[in-house]
């Protein structure tokens, strides 16, 4: 089934009657999403597209059309509180979109959800996509190609940047998850390589890092001993300055911590075939699984 | 954003923790006149900058090419007077507030360039029998935020993780119960505090941790915090970071910021929401995401060119934004070629390149310009590039960019 997220997805929206919502709604259902409620305090009863209904509260979504997935654009002022409403929903799986989220406002969520069944992917996060089945987010569908090849990044274009590289090497993938920028998100890359790893329809796996924290060597340090697929492994950052935030909220290298380098050599030690120009991702793939 | 001491004592003074008294000021005369309203014989002049190293820092138009050198290599033992004072009299006051003053103050942060000194903090003197470390910020790899002390105030919090890291104490703290004085209590217990000090410490820390929350910090910093030989337990120094994703309700800390430091590209970059930051080479980017711009400065430097910027045009690189992006980086006198790298996602490649065009054009770009399009419609953008008649080079990908960007600089 790849992972996370194929065609058994009901998804409802979070801010779906916002702009970007209702934007990106329009998108998902053209793609074939199956989404099959929105969430807008004060517009329940309405409908969405003609087709979707919008409802009060999540609670109200979730008991009306047995939704097991919600992608939230709320804005960032009101973010974590709609995740925490989410949770509280009992919705399993959490992608939250919106940029610019307070970190405070999220230690909180964070810890709402601590115990509880569900997975939150992002924040600050293009979202995830399953080729072909499922697409929750901002990504551009027609980039995807079904396939075998997984994708993990903090970052959206770059994503693309790699999707795009492996669809024109003839590579499809199973499962494209963006994980997001900001420094605390709900799923981190040790997350997504352990899915990727467990999951029979992948066969392998794009890892992209970027630099601030310590995320990517902590997967790095989990993958040495239990990934069995290759990995292929790529760092932005290289040229960032330290002490400077590059676009990311989690982008920073602080303190001498968070390098690209230290990332790039955590990637080498766990035996990911690292690639130092991001032109060669999808070439290296291909290499890597002997095409 | 940055703020700089004396803003970020009054946040720490509004919310409970003690600090030395203090004035800020603007001129040499204002400096003198604080200091005579503070009273007393022993003051503190502090250069007000947003650099960290000030006491060790040299100014530039005082110091030789070698002190500032050894400065910026973090020497030891440099000779000459730096950005924080002791003063033993008015006359010291004096002459310490105006070599200060409109001045520029080299840093191991500031890089050669400096930054100059436009506000000086003068404080009362402190009579320090000891000095320990406080600090609140998020531990990333537990999602907390965390209270981080050390019984080795006065050194860098860095150096004390390198070689003594089971000098650093922890207390995580639980959102839904907030920092704990049990958990003041244990830290300061370790510290080996006792009596008034021991008190007073855990009120700086319940202090800390409300000011932190109270003004969005995303880095507060107390190095040193020090115990009087009274117990008294004061902060005196401060180094806050506030979280820009907490500035819609911070306006009043937006308000006192100081963008003054900020190179004045970015603060322009600023106003079209442009995520940009100065760098020093020669090749000017302009990207749409974050990911992908430090991707695309990696590669141009992979191919042996420098990156003059980071620049996030944003997922809609919207045309006005476009336009700004390239009257700055062609102000930018070190840049020599300009190199565009866009996914087109949403947002097709043929309505990007029309954009990119026009803003050439609007611009009157003259830099030699590399593009390259990616995504939807991605023949259709390019087909418009090449017959726009404009001298654009396209590129088929990021590697390809890259080299051609690089071999425009080698040609001028």
């Amino acid at each position: 089934m790849a992972v996370l997220v194929d065609n058994n997805t009901r998804l409802i929206c979070q801010g779906i009657t916002g702009g970007a919502g209702s934007f990106h709604c329009g998108q998902m259902m053209e793609y074939g999403t199956n989404l099959v409620g929105g969430v807008t305090p004060g517009k329940g009863g309405q409908t969405f597209n003609g087709s979707v209904p919008i409802f009060n509260t999540v609670e109200e979504a979730k008991s009306a059309t047995d939704a097991n997935a919600s992608v939230i654009f709320v804005p960032p002022p009101f973010a974590a509180d709609a995740i925490c409403e989410a949770v509280d929903a009992g919705i399993q799986l959490i992608i939250v979109i919106t940029e610019g989220i307070p970190a405070n406002d999220m230690a909180k969520a964070w810890a709402y959800m601590q115990g509880k069944d569900v997975r939150m992917i992002g924040p600050n996060c293009p979202g995830i996509i399953t080729p072909g089945q499922c697409k929750i987010g901002i990504m551009p569908g027609h980039i995807h190609t079904p396939g075998r090849v997984g994708v993990v990044s903090r970052s959206g274009t770059l994503t693309y940047e790699a999707v795009g590289q492996l669809s024109a090497v003839g590579l499809g993938q199973s499962t494209c998850i963006g994980i997001g920028g900001d420094p605390i998100i709900g799923t981190n890359h040790t997350d997504a390589l352990k899915l990727f790893n467990e999951d029979p329809d992948t066969d392998a796996v794009i890892m992209i890092g970027e630099i601030g924290g310590s995320a990517e060597e902590e997967a790095c340090a989990w993958a040495k001993d239990n990934m069995t697929k290759p990995v292929v492994g790529f760092i932005a950052g290289a040229t960032a300055p330290p002490g400077r935030r590059m676009g990311h909220a989690g982008a920073i290298i602080s303190g001498g911590q968070g390098t690209a380098e230290a990332k790039f050599q955590a990637m080498e030690a766990a035996g990911i075939h690292v690639v130092r120009s991001p032109s060669d991702m999808g070439t290296k793939m291909k290499e890597v699984l002997g095409l | 954003m940055k703020l700089h001491e004396y803003q970020a004592k009054d946040l720490l003074r509004a919310n409970g923790v003690k600090v030395p008294p203090g004035i800020a000021a603007t001129t040499t005369a204002d400096a003198v006149a604080a200091a005579q309203e503070l009273g007393g014989n022993f003051w503190v002049v502090k250069a007000q900058v947003h650099a960290g190293g000030r006491g060790k820092g040299r100014f530039k138009e005082i110091e030789n090419d070698d002190v500032l050198g050894r400065v910026l290599r973090g020497e030891a033992d440099v000779p000459g007077k730096g950005g924080v004072q002791l003063c033993r009299s008015i006359d010291d006051v004096q002459a310490a507030a105006s070599m200060m003053l409109g001045n520029t103050l080299v840093t191991k942060q500031t890089g050669s360039d400096g930054v100059t000194v436009k506000t000086v903090l003068v404080t009362t003197g402190a009579d320090i029998e000891r000095e320990i470390y406080a600090a609140v910020l998020l531990d990333r790899q537990k999602s907390q935020l965390v209270l981080m002390v050390s019984a080795e105030g006065g050194t860098e919090i860095e150096e004390v993780a390198e070689e003594n890291p089971d000098a650093i104490l922890k207390a995580h703290i639980d959102p839904a119960t907030g920092l704990g004085d049990w958990q003041c209590r244990q830290l300061a217990f370790k510290l080996g505090l006792t009596g008034a000090a021991f008190k007073d410490a855990c009120r700086l820390f319940k202090g800390l941790y409300k000011t932190y929350l109270a003004a969005d910090c995303s880095m507060l910093e107390i190095n040193p915090v020090i115990i009087t030989s009274e117990g008294e337990v004061i902060a005196l120094d401060a180094k806050v970071d506030i979280d820009d994703n907490a500035a819609f309700r911070q306006k009043d800390i937006a308000a006192i910021h100081d963008s003054g430091e900020m190179d004045p590209s970015e603060v322009e970059a600023a106003e079209y929401n442009l995520n940009f930051i100065k760098l020093d080479g020669n090749i000017g980017c302009m990207v749409n995401g974050a990911g992908l711009a430090m991707a695309t400065m990696d590669i141009i430097k992979l191919y042996g060119g420098e990156p003059a910027n980071f620049l996030d045009v944003g997922g809609g690189a919207k045309v006005d934004q476009v336009k700004a992006a390239f009257k700055i980086i062609s102000a930018d006198p070190n840049v020599q070629a300009v190199m565009v790298n866009i996914f087109g996602g949403i947002m097709k490649c043929d309505v990007i390149a029309e954009g990119v065009i026009a803003a050439v054009k609007d611009v009157g770009l003259e830099l030699p310009l590399v593009v390259r399009l990616a995504g939807t419609n991605v023949e259709l953008g390019k087909t418009l590039l090449e017959e726009s008649g404009l001298p654009i080079l396209t590129a088929d990908s990021m590697a390809d960019a890259a080299k051609k960007a690089v071999d425009a600089t080698q040609g001028a």
